[in-house]
């Protein structure tokens, strides 16, 4: 399970560093397929965290599934979730019962991280106090910019909107907001007129 | 002309509060509404004491919906410089004076669900402009305030019978202690944490959050320093083409100034930034008094800010 090194962007372009044990009085790690490995790393960093954390793993997606070697760290809370729309209810309760001194750490696909670090906010934590690791799948979360549905986990480019159908080119242009990168239209100007899809995000 | 606009003012009022703390109101000269600020600010007060022009920092402290003047209280400091001491013994209502436009360098975060404000002493002052602010709006709030004796503690009873239990009284001669590590501990998510008092209760507060795992962010504080004194030094500015002697009891900011070199600043103590200037030439050691440089920026030895940091050595030549 390496650790995702991106190739130079856009400043819009979100960037994940490697989560660091820190001061806490409770933990909440949130993590997706291989981003279970990032919660590994951190038992093996500093084996008391476990018993103040709870972790919330998401083991649908990211094509892998290490819901057993979590549960073997004994976490003082763990709950496991097939995608992570189901878990946001269990989330944003354990952020409105949460007191200041709570660390949160998230780690998997940017769509787990970027739409978890947003819950983060709205409950009133600032944004450099969320760590991040980006692990396993570059699958991305698109907004299409034409009809604003949102199609997950796109693997090509161009791709075909699953809202209205609209072939679009996947930008690097991030919104925070949306926890989406920005699909255009391809060929508005020549309908029909653009390149085969490549497998560009794996 | 460096420090941003002035504002002329007329001394409205001078109220002795407690033994220790004097309270001043300022209207415009002209008759007309104050700047608009926001809870937390500050303005420069300038004062000509003898042949000596001091310009000192002060919290504003009255409400921020009320522009028909600004309050501040002062501390008397018998061992300081000499501002505070100007302030509580030359300055009389109906005296003409000149203060900054107000600045804010410790404003509210308001994305936050809650504020926790701490205070020692007269740090209590920008926190009275911010919780008239907070209760304007109806936010969530708890204040913590330690003064030294129920005499000391400067608009105490105000705040609490207008605040009740939001308001928290600590008082050292009965050995009340702020119990810290429990607040910190009961705070919900999304508090945000100010302080503002003595130099040991900021560290401590700081310290004990951040060992809690509080955000830097969520983390606020105000410090003013006054300038310190220390051995005389000369100072060379070079676009200035002068050389300047900087007295003991001076700052380097008030040398500079007193050349007629017309030098940026706000704050003048070590906050907002403005004053840093360039260091060309350095055979000795800079004092860095400042909260601003970083400390890698320090150890470089090619930036200072003269509102608070002094130089011991042969020869220091500024980019000024």
């Amino acid at each position: 399970m390496p650790k995702t090194v991106f190739p130079p962007s856009i400043l819009s372009r979100p960037l994940y560093g490697e989560w660091q044990p820190r001061p806490a009085s409770a933990c909440l790690m949130i993590a997706d397929g291989a981003g279970a490995g990032a919660v590994l790393d951190m038992a093996a960093a500093d084996p008391t965290l476990m018993a103040k954390t709870h972790v919330i793993y998401v083991t649908g997606r990211n094509e892998s599934d290490w819901a057993q070697q979590i549960a073997a760290l004994n976490p003082a809370l763990f709950y496991t979730s097939p995608t992570y729309a189901a878990a946001v209810p269990r989330l944003r309760k354990v952020l409105s019962d949460a007191k200041m001194g709570l660390q949160v750490y998230l780690a998997g696909t940017e769509g787990l991280i970027g739409q978890a670090q947003n819950e983060a906010m709205a409950a009133g934590i600032p944004f450099d106090a969320v760590q991040t690791e980006h692990r396993g799948s570059l699958a991305r979360r698109v907004q299409c910019v034409h009809c604003k549905g949102v199609t997950e986990d796109v693997k090509i480019d161009p791709f075909q909107c699953s809202h209205c159908g609209l072939h679009l080119f996947v930008r690097d242009h991030y919104s925070r907001r949306m926890a989406a990168f920005q699909g255009v239209n391809i060929d508005a100007e020549a309908p029909g007129d653009f390149p085969a899809s490549v497998e560009r995000f794996t | 002309m460096s420090g941003g606009a002035k504002i002329a003012v007329t001394v409205a009022d001078v109220v002795q509060v407690n033994p220790l703390i004097k309270r001043f109101r300022f209207v415009r000269t002209d008759g007309q509404p104050m700047p608009a600020f926001s809870g937390g600010a500050h303005t420069v007060v300038e004062m000509q004491d003898g042949d000596t022009r001091r310009m000192n920092p002060y919290s504003l402290m009255s409400d921020p919906a009320n522009l028909s003047g600004y309050e501040i209280s002062v501390r008397r400091d018998d061992v300081g410089r000499g501002g505070s001491l100007f302030l509580h013994n030359h300055v009389q209502p109906g005296q003409d004076m000149v203060i900054s436009h107000p600045v804010n360098l410790f404003p509210l975060d308001l994305r936050a669900q809650k504020h926790l404000l701490i205070a020692g002493g007269i740090g209590i002052t920008p926190f009275i402009a911010q919780i008239a602010q907070l209760a304007s709006t109806n936010s969530r709030f708890d204040l913590h305030y330690s003064a030294r004796s129920p005499e000391l503690g400067a608009y105490m009873s105000d705040l609490a019978s207008r605040h009740g239990d939001r308001v928290h009284l600590y008082f050292d001669d009965r050995k009340q202690l702020i119990p810290l590590a429990d607040i910190l501990a009961g705070q919900p998510l999304g508090t945000h944490l100010y302080v503002c008092g003595p130099k040991g209760m900021i560290n401590w507060v700081r310290g004990t959050a951040l060992n809690a795992g509080w955000p830097a962010a969520a983390v606020h504080h105000e410090e003013f320093l006054a300038p310190p004194v220390g051995q005389p030094f000369t100072v060379t500015l070079h676009k200035s083409s002068k050389t300047v002697q900087v007295a003991g009891h001076q700052s380097l900011l008030e040398a500079i100034e007193a050349a007629g070199v017309d030098a940026p600043y706000l704050c003048r103590g070590g906050a907002c930034g403005q004053c840093q200037t360039d260091v060309l030439g350095c055979d000795g050691t800079i004092d860095h008094n400042d909260h601003w440089l970083t400390d890698a920026e320090k150890a470089s030895g090619t930036k200072i800010m003269p509102c608070v940091s002094r130089f011991t050595g042969n020869n220091l030549v500024l980019d000024r």
